[in-house]
């Protein structure tokens, strides 16, 4: 440990803490446009600058270590001085439309331009300095450079946490731009629409692809049938938005603020998500006792499924041909529900509210998409951008009665609920793949082991004296070296490491996914999971196999899973596709 | 260990005493350009044709009594090349149709050809060797003398001459007397910030690892500066030398040369130097039998001023985008691929091999109080003789602009000397006397820099070369942090104000707003310095800044937007300025006053060099 | 700078040579377009293929340095020196000489490839200043004058 100094208050902080974070023990919050926890400090905004008592050096808080006996000033005239010209200098290359922008009151540019009190453009504009470049091609996020304050967050975040490579900065000093790799469109790049670039970026450069009006459209034709389903994310996030503590569980406020908002029926993703499991395990039981490929790998994630089609098409046959859970509740919406109540599945528009920006692309991914001969999805919504609606429609969310959804397609399990945390699509396959095998119930179905924050989880499960070996993943970067294992295993004929591979493309799971609000951070990452989990926790039923819902849907309607049926509804293929498309 | 060295040396000697005469053709950069590779095949192909006896490499078998016909490094001199030397006699701007004359007057019968002597502008006198130009005179030349004799491209002529003799004796003293030795000489970084050299090699040797690089930085990027080019092409193995007993002094396993690829002739003599080397056992396994392993090779740059920055230099070397990254942790600490690292500048290191052979002492004797030594300046601009010149530290502005540089240009009055290139700032008359030290530059608000030194006259407008230079920074900056960014940018917006004529007198405060920020809180020394030259013309210079703003005029005609021609009444109607009058503007009866239609003229000044009676102002 | 069958091999040659190599990027393109003038598109892709270097990486190495060129170089490359000597001996004068002649701006290329001018910092021949040089050849101690003799004399028998 390290004891120091910040403005006179003793701390103690562990050795190797930056000067940043260890203000933060003092109760200091140093103002900083780049530094995000999840990446490595690059000191490019040049707000979070310090001093050192007797000296007269200017350090910057964000990556210099506090040392021993350091006696930090974080604040004197000076200081706020040069910050003050910084953040002028910044805002003279930014295009401040606030009033029209994405981030409006939701921006760290202009929440530190408010607490700096500046009330003129001190500076001229030199907006016209650099490229400016819109890409809407890609289906989950767009880009407007004449935002990007060049803070770098979401390059680190494509290049070093996920991998991808999609962005990258071109150019040098004044004439510097984001860009897609080699100034190509998004839709041509390695992007996968994570959005975790739109997570992370303090301004409103990129965003999730607003289709809140296309929402709207379609809730005011008369014609069209609107159904409407969430994302387990979704419901211990939407509450950020309305000033309800982090990881604070609102299905029931969430299913009344649909309703409010008109749609017909609220259905609930984790329905789909159980269903996804019973697909799920019985393909990997399959793949177990008949020598199949392995290990078998979840194909929920889309960011995911596009980046393994990318980036390792020789894995493909190790991608489970299940579809994700909305896409799953998606057709069964025009199938199954629409016979149900006697309606032309062309007249049903269904809307799904993910936490996802990659799964605006997911819906048109392939035909298979398409299962019932209409798309399984017509839109999808981001955490964001429904909190948005409800705003908009004036709904008082936060004094709304409870209510539930539709019965066919809302009731779900504890397993289907933790599918929205990382390690949680495992542990309920786990369960239900547990009985499959071996006809029993499990004692304890709580796999601790592959939950938390670490980027490769690892357990081995014992199912009737066989030893699965199991993986959790997530964040692209820790996937593609899990995938290298495998592969590496693979070609020295070595034995596999793994029978079972869960991945997620964002750190920590949906509940950090690229269409949740914003500033998420492993606090707020640990404290949404724990929403999920306290759920399951409690949950009557904790496993797929057993959602009454479940077997209903199959004794009525798919038969058994792996069915022809099931097949044809509830399964895709995957296709090797080039990185570059230019 | 100095057996092999002795070996190479006493070889070369015997081989050397075959050689009645040399002629020394200029290598560098500069008379190449000037056609001297022509020059020098010239001379062989007179020496062929006449049957006389030559030699171009000295190997084993030089013919007896034969002519060394050999090409040096850049001996400075070059306004007036190509250079040429016949034994002690020097020749100046020396084309291939003179070549027939020198080998039949000056080489068979000692004559001198008088046209061919540099003649000193202040008293007419015909100087026959290199030591009466006055140049020379008042330099000193301990890097740069050897640049100028040396065969570049002959390790022999360099051991010859005393080289690797400090390699052999750092190998045998070990690593301590090298930092001693380094120590007691006060070498400073030549690269512009001055850090004590030996402190740089200690605080990397001091980390306890297995890896540790050793680079050489040769990515002279100052507009205006050439002194590392010069040494890199004129004596690469002093650098080379230099190189291999910094690795050894910090415990390095690999050493990089970063030269810009713009430096193609660099890069080919320090590769030709470095497979040398090879050959000879002075790189590679157990150098000179001493257990010191250490490979050398070189990386380009790829024009990035930056790159010069030493954090950016590495994030180069590793394949990046050269962007710089705060310190610490510093390069000795945490260097290339994360592994301790010392990074020295090419003079520094030619530096070296000489303290190691002459003692630091010797250095030490050299210069003024904490700046020990001689430095090496690219002197430019508005004075007689420009050229690379190598002088003590602590001799004065007016000793190099006068009694080196010869004074100015034209007559005009020499008004100020910029140093310390884009992060430099400017030396105005009233300090002409003042002795050139790291901490003198300082304290006026320039910097040494790397070593360039621009004179500039009256027609030199302050504002247009504070100007100059920022719009290099803001081409350079890499854009990683803000301050330097946009900073950067909005100054230059400022001083285009100024120079354009729109300009407030309030707009001063925000240059100064900027300016401050961009010291406090650029991240790396590109950006800090960034407004020194604006700072530093502002503090000396303030009335040409106020006469821009508040006259909205620019005396010296540079700011074309402020400029104004008019005709006085000394004109007595030639007609010279209407006809160099490229649109018309001018009109006038022949032998009546004429005069400028102000609407029409496109202020290109024309007509003001025209005149012979000045009887155009401009202003 | 022949686009010939060999183009292709010498290229993969050249990653073959450096690909093993840390940090070698740069030098990577350097050789690509001591070899090729410039670096296309396709010596990218190439680079990205066989060395797994993501493009997003080469072309922010490529953008950042000035050195590199992404399209095809002029016929005659004329650069002008403007560094501080250059610039202070009348660099800005020669530009508009070229300008005069060849009818392009700093950092223009001419559609038909013939010309193209661009501004260099420091060349390091400030002795000679100010300077220019068409395809590679120094020409120094230059005024506005001069231009056309020059240009002319490269051009010669075009």
């Amino acid at each position: 440990m390290i004891k120091a100094k910040i403005n006179g208050k003793d701390i103690e902080v562990k050795e190797g803490t930056s000067i940043l974070d260890a203000a933060r023990v003092a109760n200091v919050k140093i103002p900083t446009l780049c530094k995000h926890e999840d990446l490595e400090a690059t000191g490019g905004c040049g707000l979070c600058i310090v001093k050192v008592k007797g000296s007269n050096k200017i350090l910057r808080a964000c990556t210099t270590e506090i040392t021993e006996g350091m006696e930090v000033i974080t604040h004197d005239p000076e200081i706020v001085a040069v910050r003050r010209s910084v953040l002028e200098l910044i805002m003279s290359n930014h295009p401040k439309d606030c009033l029209t922008c994405a981030r409006n009151q939701n921006c760290e540019l202009q929440r530190l331009a408010a607490e700096f009190g500046i009330r003129e453009n001190h500076f001229p504009n030199v907006l016209n300095s650099r490229k400016h470049k819109r890409d809407n091609s890609a289906k989950g996020i767009c880009i407007d450079t004449s935002k990007c304050i060049q803070c770098g967050r979401c390059v680190q975040v494509c290049q070093k946490v996920q991998d991808v490579w999609a962005l990258s900065f071109l150019k040098r000093g004044i004439k510097t731009y984001l860009s897609a790799a080699g100034d190509i469109d998004l839709k041509d790049s390695p992007c996968v629409n994570c959005g975790q670039c739109s997570a992370h970026c303090p301004v409103g450069a990129i965003v999730e692809h607003d289709e809140t009006r296309e929402a709207w459209n379609a809730l005011s034709d008369e014609k069209k049938y609107c159904v409407v389903q969430f994302a387990p994310a979704v419901r211990v996030a939407i509450g950020e938005a309305f000033g309800y503590p982090v990881g604070k569980n609102l299905t029931g406020k969430l299913t009344s603020a649909l309703y409010a908002l008109g749609f017909n029926a609220v259905f609930d993703t984790n329905t789909g998500a159980d269903l996804t499991i019973l697909e799920e395990a019985s393909e990997f039981k399959h793949r177990l006792t008949n020598g199949g490929v392995l290990p078998l790998i979840t194909s929920c994630c889309p960011a995911w499924v596009d980046f393994v089609e990318k980036n390792h098409g020789d894995m493909l046959d190790h991608i489970s041909s299940a579809k994700s859970p909305h896409e799953m509740v998606g057709v069964l919406a025009k199938t199954y529900y629409a016979q149900k109540h006697n309606i032309d599945p062309k007249d049903i528009f269904v809307v799904s509210v993910m936490p996802c920006t990659a799964k605006k692309y997911e819906i048109g991914r392939d035909k298979d998409m398409s299962a019932s001969g209409y798309p399984d999805v017509d839109l999808v919504l981001t955490t964001r951008e429904i909190a948005r609606m409800i705003k908009q429609a004036g709904i008082d969310f936060n004094n709304l009665e409870d209510r539930k959804g539709d019965d066919i397609l809302s009731a779900y399990t504890g397993a289907a609920t933790i599918f929205g945390a990382t390690g949680g699509v495992m542990e309920a396959a786990l369960r239900t793949a547990y009985n499959l095998v071996t006809g029993a119930e499990l004692k304890d179905v709580n796999f601790k082991k592959v939950r938390g924050l670490k980027g490769i989880k690892e357990a081995k499960v014992d199912v009737n004296g066989t030893e699965v070996r199991v993986a959790v993943a997530h964040g692209l970067g820790n996937v593609d070296a899990l995938m290298k294992k495998i592969k590496k295993a693979k070609a020295e004929g070595k034995e596999l490491p793994y029978h079972f591979v869960e991945v997620m493309a964002c750190q920590g799971g949906c509940v950090a996914g690229g269409g949740q609000p914003y500033g998420v951070t492993d606090e707020l990452r640990t404290l949404r999971a724990k929403g999920l989990y306290k759920e399951d926790e409690h949950a009557e039923i904790r496993c797929s196999h057993n959602n009454p819902a479940i077997k209903k849907l199959y004794a009525d309607y798919l038969g058994a899973p792996l069915s022809e049926k099931a097949h044809h509804l509830l399964h895709t293929h995957y296709t090797k596709r080039n990185k570059y498309q230019k | 260990m100095a057996k092999l060295i002795n070996d190479i040396k006493e070889k070369f000697n015997k081989q050397y005493a075959n050689i009645d005469k040399r002629i020394v053709v200029c290598g560098g950069t500069g008379c190449i350009a000037g056609g001297s590779q022509q020059v020098y095949e010239a001379f062989q192909k007179e020496y062929k044709k006449r049957g006389l006896p030559y030699t171009v490499e000295i190997t084993d078998g030089c013919r007896e009594h034969s002519t060394y016909i050999s090409k040096s490094g850049c001996q400075g001199f070059c306004a007036q090349g190509p250079l040429v030397s016949v034994g002690d006699i020097f020749y100046t701007k020396v084309k291939v149709s003179d070549v027939e004359e020198i080998v039949e007057k000056t080489v068979m019968k000692g004559e001198v050809i008088d046209r061919l002597l540099y003649v000193n502008p202040t008293d007419q006198k015909h100087c026959k060797t290199l030591k009466d130009i006055p140049f020379y005179q008042k330099q000193h030349r301990i890097l740069l003398a050897d640049c100028g004799k040396i065969n570049p491209e002959d390790i022999n002529e360099y051991i010859a001459h005393g080289g690797y003799e400090g390699l052999a004796k750092a190998l045998e003293k070990g690593q301590q007397f090298v930092i001693d030795e380094m120590k007691t000489s006060g070498l400073r970084g030549r690269g512009g910030a001055g850090f004590p050299t030996w402190l740089k090699w200690d605080l990397t040797r001091k980390p306890q690892s297995k890896v540790k690089y050793m680079i050489c930085n040769g990515d002279e990027g100052d507009p205006g500066a050439y002194m590392d080019r010069s040494l890199l092409e004129g004596n690469p193995h002093s650098v080379v030398e230099g190189m291999i007993i910094a690795g050894f002094a910090i415990g390095a396993t690999r050493g990089f040369f970063y030269i810009r690829a713009e430096y193609p002739l660099a890069i080919e003599r320090v590769q030709k130097a470095i497979d040398a080397c090879y050959k000879k056992g002075l790189l590679g396994k157990n150098i000179l039998g001493s257990g010191f392993s250490y490979d050398l090779e070189i990386r380009f740059g790829a024009g990035a001023f930056v790159c010069g920055e030493e954090t950016a230099l590495i994030t180069s070397i590793e394949g990046n985008r050269g962007t710089p990254r705060p310190k610490p942790p510093f390069p000795a600490v945490k260097g290339l691929w994360g592994k301790p690292t010392s990074i020295n500048n090419v003079e520094t290191l030619a530096n070296v091999p000489y303290i190691m052979t002459k003692g630091g002492a010797w250095y030490a004797s050299m210069g003024s109080g904490k700046s020990t030594g001689t430095k090496v300046f690219a002197m430019t601009g508005k004075v007689k003789n420009t050229g690379l010149i190598e002088v003590p530290l602590g001799i004065t502005v007016k000793e190099v602009v006068y009694d080196i540089g010869g004074g100015p240009l034209h007559g005009d009055k020499v008004k100020a000397v910029q140093t310390g290139g884009p992060s430099g700032g400017v030396i105005d008359g009233d300090h002409f006397h003042m002795p050139i030290t790291y901490e003198s530059l300082q304290e006026i608000g320039s910097i040494m820099g790397s070593g360039g030194l621009i004179v500039m006259d009256e027609t030199d407008c302050m504002v247009d070369i504070a100007k100059f230079y920022l719009e290099f920074c803001v081409d350079e900056s890499c854009g990683k942090c803000s301050p330097c960014r946009i900073g950067g940018y909005q100054l230059l917006g400022y001083l285009n104000k100024i120079t354009d004529g729109t300009a407030k007198e309030e707009d001063l405060q925000k240059i100064e707003e900027i300016a401050t920020a961009m010291k406090r809180a650029s991240l790396c020394a590109l950006g800090q310095t960034a407004p020194n030259p604006v700072l530093s013309t502002l503090k000396f210079f303030r009335h040409e800044y106020d006469e821009h703003i508040k006259d909205k005029r620019c005396h010296t005609g540079k700011c074309k937007n402020l400029a104004k021609f008019e005709i006085t009444d000394k004109c007595v109607g030639c007609g010279m300025c209407k006809k160099a009058c490229p649109v018309g503007a001018i009109s006038g009866e022949i032998r009546q006053k004429h005069s400028i239609d102000q609407s029409k003229c496109i202020k290109c000044g024309q007509c003001f060099n025209t005149c012979k009676l000045k009887a155009i102002i401009r202003g | 700078m022949s686009q010939g069958t060999n183009t292709r091999e010498d290229i993969s040659d050249i990653i073959k040579k450096w690909k093993k190599v840390e940090g070698s990027l740069v030098m990577m393109l350097h050789s690509v377009q001591s070899r090729l003038g410039y670096v296309p598109r396709w010596a990218a892709m190439e680079i990205s293929k066989e060395t797994g270097i993501a493009l997003a990486k080469i072309y922010e190495v490529l953008t950042f340095y000035s050195f590199f060129k992404l399209t095809k170089p002029a016929k005659y490359q004329i650069n002008v020196c403007i560094g501080t000597a250059c610039y202070l001996k009348g660099a800005p004068e020669l530009l508009k000489a070229i300008e005069k002649y060849t009818g392009l701006k700093d950092g223009q290329t001419s559609e038909d490839g013939k010309f193209s001018v661009m501004g260099l910092r420091c060349i390091g021949c400030c002795g000679l200043a100010p300077v220019i040089s068409v395809n590679g050849k120094i020409h120094g101690q230059l005024k506005a004058g001069d231009i056309k003799t020059i240009l002319d004399e490269a051009t010669k028998g075009e």
